[in-house]
């Protein structure tokens, strides 16, 4: 741990008023609890609302994820694990079953998760609404008034205009029944995981300065008609390294020609397949 | 075979390698020291810690060296710095009226006791290149202290002299009555407190207040701002440990500080008088002080019962956006990756063309049976 | 509760701004079906009176009374707000001057009329939609331009559609500001024409704000005449504008050609 700072990073007087704002996050589902967000080493933006939940719930005997589109090796998962590794020494690992502490940016895990985990997912833009309102003032009264007839009439006019609800990620949810929630930008495909998931799932807006939860079990229900309900995305093509065939889908361009091929964008779930293949 | 792309965290290295290497530049040329840099790049080091929300000299400039001279970077990194450290005392309300003045002028009275101080300005110089500055070595004549510098000459608030008739509002300073939030400490909330506001706006990013304070000149958000008085100098800063239970004063730091007096036509309950803009910034900083000023001014809108119509009056946009670190991270982070909400678009995109292209096919044929 | 209770119970309403503008002590009650005009020249206080009315602007003194389909009276400014806002949504109507004021340009005709539905929970795009297509067609607009933007609407077609925004789900209590307002005579008789059949037919009661006399003898049955914040008279329509008895009346009355 480098000299002079605390067991990840941020002094224990944060931690608590995070941990204060996580709990009040966790009884009242899906409901935004604004926190006093700290500066930290990283850009706003960057994860640092995933990174003061996960340091604020993380301990010495925690075995810590960090995914970033799905993978474990892209650049900003990198800097993200090794931010902890660095500060508070704990173990990190890429198998989705060994981790007690997930931090994800725009993905979930293929793996179902199981009680005791912990998903926390970094969030650009807590406020679901505010594309069709961009005061917080307003917002606020909304979530209170549970005022969310905006919400369908944005999904009225995506089926009006392209025949479909044209929203492919950061789909908007109904969290136990109340409150509209932002996923983060997940794609939608992941929407389904987060219904009823036997771990708990944390969301940190940094920048925004919000704070909120999905505790274990919850009912989370992406918005939809009765007639046009909620649908994922399918790919007519499975994995070309694993051969998954009901995993999210990275497109990979191979050549100059428009070669493409499709892998999961699951880095971890896909060697665990490709080795139980071998 | 395909295999997925790997390599991140070697790239990150390498990347932090040539990033050393390109702070450094060419070695042949000396290395910056942090005294060079805050010594001649004084404003730049201003600059930083006022917007990074430390007061540290040294520190500041460690930062901009870092940061290659990108100063949004090094406010970042002063921030982060800050953020980690322990909260010791609050001090003592700074009193600028027992400043010792480098600079003061006031553009609302010709002469006024305590005087006109120009002290080290840009103003009156003309902005031609001075290639004597191209080569080092030079050496500048001493100038002699001037003699308003003895702090026995009483340099009272321009203001202060205004609310002796009770032509300009009173201020309240009792924090008891009106306590005082942390921005720092406790997330912002709207309808936000003038105190709030001005901790905002006093870490806000220069560019953006410059703007909006400009823009109220143009006319968006009018309010016929005068610049009552502007001083920079040095202030004594105090605490009041508990067990001795009187201030002790621990330092001294520059702070510039600007009030705009602006008309107010008065109101049912209010008669009319002038009103005030306040800015005030850690070190040199006279043009963010008095675009702060302007900008306070308008967020005072509602509170005296003007149209809220210009974006400068608009407190929810000014406060959400003058954070450069915020904006700075936010709009950076378009330059992650975002293959998988990117790949929910394409394959959308392509099913809706096909959708449309079934479509026109299906109305062709019909046209053709008609 | 019985034919003869009042819908709207307005008592002793001020609302001064600043010392000036504002209405001052209004009060009257509003019967089901019962259309009121609110007539003045501009600055008489007669928008101040109808944002008080329906709850945009807290009142300084007095109070609005309103009979819920429960037949009980609550007062509007001093329910709680999500009621407010649910009354606004289910029971009330606001048909605003300028249309950008009451409709989203941003969504389509449909979506705009589908709104309230979906605010109170309406979840099946094509009953939405098949509601929204019938609403086009009762303020006379073509049932093909249901995905178009307001934008694309002429002023006439969008003050109609913000009255079908309004009527779509039944509403009990409308408020008008202007609705004719900045339209060429012609079509402000076919909106007039439209807005008649509607109340008629919904049995609505409604506030109408207006400068124009005309417009107040078409569609008002009784009438409320303001001058600097306070009435200075009132009656049946006919009474007022035939038999003015204020001398001011008698000036507004003799500035306008006869209906």
């Amino acid at each position: 741990m480098p000299e002079g700072y605390n067991f990840a990073y941020l002094d224990e007087q944060t931690k608590r008023m995070i941990r204060r704002a996580l709990l009040k996050a966790v009884a009242i589902p899906g409901y935004q609890v604004p926190f006093a967000s700290r500066e930290m080493p990283l850009p706003y933006g960057w994860g640092t609302g995933g990174i003061q939940v996960t340091a604020s719930v993380i301990g010495p005997g925690d075995i810590l994820k960090v995914i970033d589109q799905g993978s474990d090796d892209t650049t900003n998962a990198v800097s993200i694990r090794r931010f902890f590794s660095k500060t508070a020494g704990v173990a990190t690992t890429e198998r989705t079953i060994d981790a007690t502490i997930i931090q994800t940016r725009h993905r979930i895990p293929e793996h179902p998760l199981h009680e005791g985990q912990i998903l926390v997912y970094q969030v650009p833009i807590p406020e679901p609404l505010r594309w069709m309102e961009p005061r917080e003032t307003e917002t606020r009264k909304m979530h209170a008034l549970a005022d969310y007839g905006v919400m369908h009439v944005k999904l009225y006019e995506d089926i009006a205009r392209f025949g479909c609800i044209a929203t492919s990620y950061n789909y908007p949810v109904l969290v136990h029944h109340r409150y509209v929630m932002a996923p983060s930008p997940i794609p939608k495909f992941d929407n389904p995981k987060m219904d009823r998931m036997p771990a708990l799932q944390l969301f940190g807006a940094g920048r925004e300065k919000r704070i909120y939860a999905v505790p274990p079990y919850t009912s989370v229900k992406s918005l939809d008609f009765e007639d046009y309900p909620f649908e994922i995305q399918r790919w007519d093509q499975p994995c070309a390294l694993c051969g998954a065939a009901d995993t999210y889908l990275d497109e990979v361009i191979t050549d100059d020609v428009g070669t493409r091929l499709y892998v999961c964008s699951d880095s971890d779930a896909c060697q665990e397949r490709q080795k139980g293949a071998a | 075979m395909y295999v997925a792309v790997k390599g991140g965290e070697a790239a990150i290295d390498a990347a932090h390698r040539l990033l050393a290497q390109a702070r450094r530049g060419d070695e042949s040329v000396p290395e910056l020291s942090l005294e060079q840099i805050g010594e001649q790049l004084g404003l730049a080091v201003d600059r930083v810690m006022a917007e990074g929300s430390l007061y540290d000299k040294r520190l500041a400039a460690l930062a901009i060296k870092q940061a290659r001279g990108d100063l949004v970077e090094a406010i970042f990194l002063l921030r982060a710095f800050r953020n980690t450290l322990p909260r010791l005392y609050d001090c003592e309300p700074i009193d600028t009226a027992l400043m010792a003045v480098r600079r003061r002028i006031s553009a609302t009275f010709k002469d006024l006791p305590g005087g006109q101080v120009l002290g080290p300005t840009f103003d009156y110089t003309h902005r031609l290149l001075d290639f004597a500055l191209a080569e080092t070595g030079n050496r500048q004549e001493a100038v002699a202290a001037p003699a308003h510098a003895d702090a026995g000459v009483a340099m009272p608030h321009v203001s202060s002299l205004l609310g002796r008739e009770g032509l300009i509002e009173p201020e309240h300073g009792d924090d008891d009555q009106f306590p005082v939030e942390d921005l720092t400490r406790e997330p912002l909330d709207f309808p936000a407190s003038r105190a709030l506001r001005l901790q905002n706006l006093a870490r806000g990013d220069e560019g953006f207040l410059l703007a909006l304070g400009y823009s109220t000149q143009r006319g968006f958000g009018n309010n016929h701002p005068f610049a009552g008085e502007i001083r920079i100098g040095e202030v004594e800063i105090s605490i009041v440990p508990e067990e001795l239970g009187f201030a002790v004063t621990i330092g001294a730091m520059t702070v510039s500080e600007c009030e705009m007096v602006n008309q107010f036509k008065g109101s049912k309950d209010i008669p009319p008088m002038f009103t005030r803009g306040y800015g005030l910034v850690f070190g040199e900083s006279e043009r963010k002080a008095m675009s702060m000023a302007l900008v306070d001014r308008a967020l005072r809108a509602e509170e005296l019962g003007e149209e809220i119509a210009a974006p400068a009056q608009d407190e929810e946009f000014v406060l959400m956006h003058s954070d450069n670190v915020e904006a700075m991270g936010f709009v950076q982070h378009l330059k992650l990756p975002h293959y998988v909400d990117f790949q929910g678009e394409l394959v959308m995109v392509r099913e809706l063309r096909a959708e449309r292209e079934k479509d026109e096919a299906r109305g062709k044929t019909e046209v053709g049976h008609a | 509760m019985t034919y003869s209770d009042p819908i709207l119970t307005v008592q002793a309403i001020s609302k001064r701004f600043m010392g000036r503008g504002g209405c001052v002590d209004v009060g009257f009650d509003l019967w089901p079906g019962e259309v009121l005009g609110i007539v003045g020249e501009s600055g008489s206080g007669k928008t101040t009176l109808l944002n008080c009315l329906s709850g945009r602007t807290t009142p300084d003194e007095g109070v609005v009374l309103y009979r819920g389909r429960d037949g009980e009276m609550a007062d509007l400014h001093a329910m709680s707000e999500p009621r407010r806002r649910l009354l606004m949504r289910t029971d009330w109507g606001i048909v605003h001057q300028n249309p950008r004021d009451g409709l989203r340009f941003g969504v389509s005709a449909g979506a705009n009329i589908g709104e309230r539905l979906m605010a109170v929970g309406a979840r099946h795009y094509g009953a939405i939609r098949g509601t929204a297509a019938d609403w086009l067609g009762r303020v006379e607009i073509d049932g093909l331009r249901i995905d178009d933007r307001p934008s694309t609407f002429s002023g006439g077609m969008q003050q109609r559609l913000q009255i079908a925004r309004n009527l779509v789900n039944g509403p009990r209590l409308v408020f008008m500001d202007e609705p004719t307002g900045g339209l060429d005579v012609s079509v402000q008789a076919r909106l007039l024409d439209l807005l008649r059949r509607l109340v008629r037919e919904m049995h609505l009661a409604c506030v109408i704000v207006t400068h124009d006399l005309g417009v107040a003898r078409l569609l008002a049955h009784r009438l409320m005449v303001m001058k600097e914040g306070r009435v200075i008279e009132s009656g049946l329509t006919d009474q007022v504008l035939d038999d003015p008895h204020h001398p001011y009346t008698q000036l507004l009355v003799s500035s306008v050609l006869p209906a």
